[in-house]
């Protein structure tokens, strides 16, 4: 083989062996979808909805505690994390460009992004749990604000450093205050980018477990109260799924494809929203 | 003269604005000094949990390998092993596939579906890891017990130094299954990184060796991948510190078993899922500082691996513009 014939065929192996990675990515994600929609639609029913997780043993059974509990947590969560978020986000755009202080933060929060998120449930119950007697669905938005936070702050202080200077500009000049610029104006502008960051944090937040495990815990019964440990859709998907009983791993299966459902979703509607506003 | 009255009145306001933007600008800064404090918070409070393990046993509980509950004996070797070992297999078969990825995306794929392709590899990293985990406990184990096992073993087995890996039942929970799932965890963020980074070379870079009769491939291992070298990199560490702290996807398939057999085959454990599955029974005393040690071992392992990542990440990109 002379060594214009080897070239092109290293070059056609080259790109072949790229495609059969690239098919098999896709393959994974249709693979898990598929077995995910397969095993969690059998165990959907009304009964999934309206009836409580079933005591070990016993049959039947459904999810309403533990999904009411993901519920509650995910919405403290959101409440809490997004003005924080927000706000850091702003200081880090507004008011840190260059101080070493903001440098720091900007540091901490990408490492934060990937950091385990059961180390978090660790530092929460230490925190919270081990201190203030017990497990409770505060201690469980508590640590999953602090894995939702950084996501918002990156996407806010992101987006508003794509504002334009002259819009800025223009707003100080004709005599605004730099808070009334930052809430008024800047932020305005990137309201959709913001939106699009908040979405994210909530998919995030929404799958989590590890973090639960040692703050939430669990809760057999239905339970609105946050302050006593609380169901949650991720910790029984865990308990049920490595449980002997076939109802049991039923109903984790259909846990988790709610979960899956509304990640998925939600991921799904953040970037139509952000594309579509951005290209206006 | 007569302009004083007017001014006077605008003072009041600009005093009453200056207030209000240092009362805003002091807000916004404690919102981001909490994002600081809670790092600080997390290593001294995993670092005081962990005290009575350290003081007992000295720095040697990094290199002990016992875990013995009855006894009240605690060692780390263990499960840094297994969260290194699935670690590493995990980036060994994510990182050809995500390189394959991303040269596929930025220069082969037709345009029309890149974005597709591109949002379907980064709805993979949007999938919580606990599907992961149910689904590499209850679909790919068995299969991978039944159909890939059995053949692993008699066509590795009996190969020099690597033979011993494929060892012992084919049962399809343990070290293995752990690191295949994983690496299906890191291949979009190792993916996307790669595929930003690859963006970044300039056209007329690429181009040029395009017009003195590169091959796409030549092009890419000669002309794309140096240039990227760094950034590359960067995403390798990104997938590693990812992989290095992932809990609930290794949790279901790892088998959980606190101990080190050289076969890949066998059960074992990992920083993290010895955390999930022991912390929330442990008894008070130097069981749960044992399991906070390991939870420290684990933050700081990641927060290097994660802080080489960053810097290399920022360096590759940063190149864009010079």
């Amino acid at each position: 083989m002379n060594l214009y014939a080897r070239r092109v065929w290293t070059n056609r192996f080259g790109i072949a062996l790229s495609m059969v990675a690239m098919a098999f990515g896709l393959l994974a994600l249709l693979w898990i979808l598929w077995t995910l929609f397969y095993n969690g639609f059998a165990a959907l029913s009304w009964e999934f909805f309206t009836q409580d997780t079933p005591a070990p043993g016993s049959a039947g059974g459904g999810l309403r505690n533990a999904i009411v509990g993901s519920l509650l947590i995910i919405v403290v969560t959101t409440l809490v994390s997004t003005p924080i978020g927000i706000l850091a986000g702003i200081y880090l755009a507004e008011f840190g460009t260059r101080s070493r202080f903001a440098a720091a933060t900007r540091f901490v929060t990408d490492i934060m992004l990937s950091a385990p998120s059961i180390v978090i449930g660790l530092f929460v119950y230490a925190l919270a749990v081990a201190t203030l007697g017990g497990f409770s669905g505060w201690a469980g938005s508590l640590a999953l604000s602090l894995i939702a936070i950084p996501v918002v702050v990156r996407t806010t202080e992101n987006m508003l450093l794509l504002v334009p200077t002259a819009l800025r500009e223009a707003a100080f000049a004709v005599g605004a205050p730099r808070w009334q610029v930052s809430l008024k104006v800047t932020l305005r502008a990137v309201k959709a980018g913001v939106v699009t960051g908040i979405l994210l944090a909530i998919a995030r937040v929404t799958g989590e477990t590890a973090p639960l495990l040692f703050t939430a815990l669990n809760n057999q019964f239905y339970s609105t109260d946050m302050s006593q440990p609380m169901g949650n859709l991720p910790v029984v998907i865990f308990q049920f799924a490595m449980s002997p009983y076939d109802n049991w791993v039923s109903l984790a299966w259909g846990g988790a494809l709610l979960i899956a459902l509304l990640v998925l979703g939600i991921n799904v509607f953040a970037r139509v929203l952000f594309r579509k506003k951005s290209s206006d | 003269m007569s302009e004083a009255a007017p001014v006077d009145i605008h003072a009041a306001q600009i005093r009453k604005f200056k207030i209000q933007d240092m009362l805003f600008h002091q807000v916004t800064l404690v919102f981001a000094f909490i994002v600081l404090a809670a790092l600080a918070g997390i290593l001294i409070s995993l670092a005081i949990e962990a005290m009575p393990v350290f003081k007992q046993s000295g720095p040697a509980f990094l290199w002990t390998n016992v875990w013995n509950v009855p006894e009240d004996r605690y060692g780390a070797l263990a499960a840094i092993y297994g969260t290194v070992v699935t670690s590493i297999i995990a980036l060994v078969i994510a990182v050809p596939v995500s390189f394959g990825i991303a040269l596929f995306l930025t220069e082969t794929c037709p345009a029309w579906l890149r974005r597709p392709l591109g949002t379907a590899i980064e709805l993979l990293a949007g999938v919580p890891s606990i599907i992961y985990g149910i689904w590499g406990l209850f679909v790919f184990a068995p299969l991978f017990a039944k159909h890939v096992q059995p053949y692993l073993q008699a066509a590795l087995g009996d190969a020099p130094v690597i033979g011993g890996w494929f060892a012992g039942p084919p049962i399809g929970i343990g070290i293995l299954t752990a690191g295949i799932v994983l690496s299906l965890m890191v291949i979009p963020f190792v993916a996307s990184v790669m595929r930003d980074v690859f963006e970044t070379v300039p056209p007329p870079l690429k181009e040029s060796a395009y017009g003195v009769g590169c091959t796409t491939w030549e092009v890419v291992t000669n002309v794309v991948l140096p240039y990227t070298r760094v950034g590359v990199i960067g995403g390798i560490m990104l997938g590693l510190g990812r992989a290095l702290g992932e809990t609930m996807a290794v949790t279901f398939v790892i088998g959980n078993a606190n101990r080190i057999v050289g076969s890949l085959y066998a059960p074992g454990t990992s920083i993290a899922s010895t955390l999930a599955n022991e912390f929330g029974e442990a008894s008070p005393g130097l069981h749960i500082s044992s399991l906070f040690a390991l939870g420290l071992v684990l933050f700081i392992i990641t927060f290097i691996v994660l802080a080489i990542s960053r810097w290399l990440i920022r360096r590759g990109v940063a190149k864009q513009g010079k």
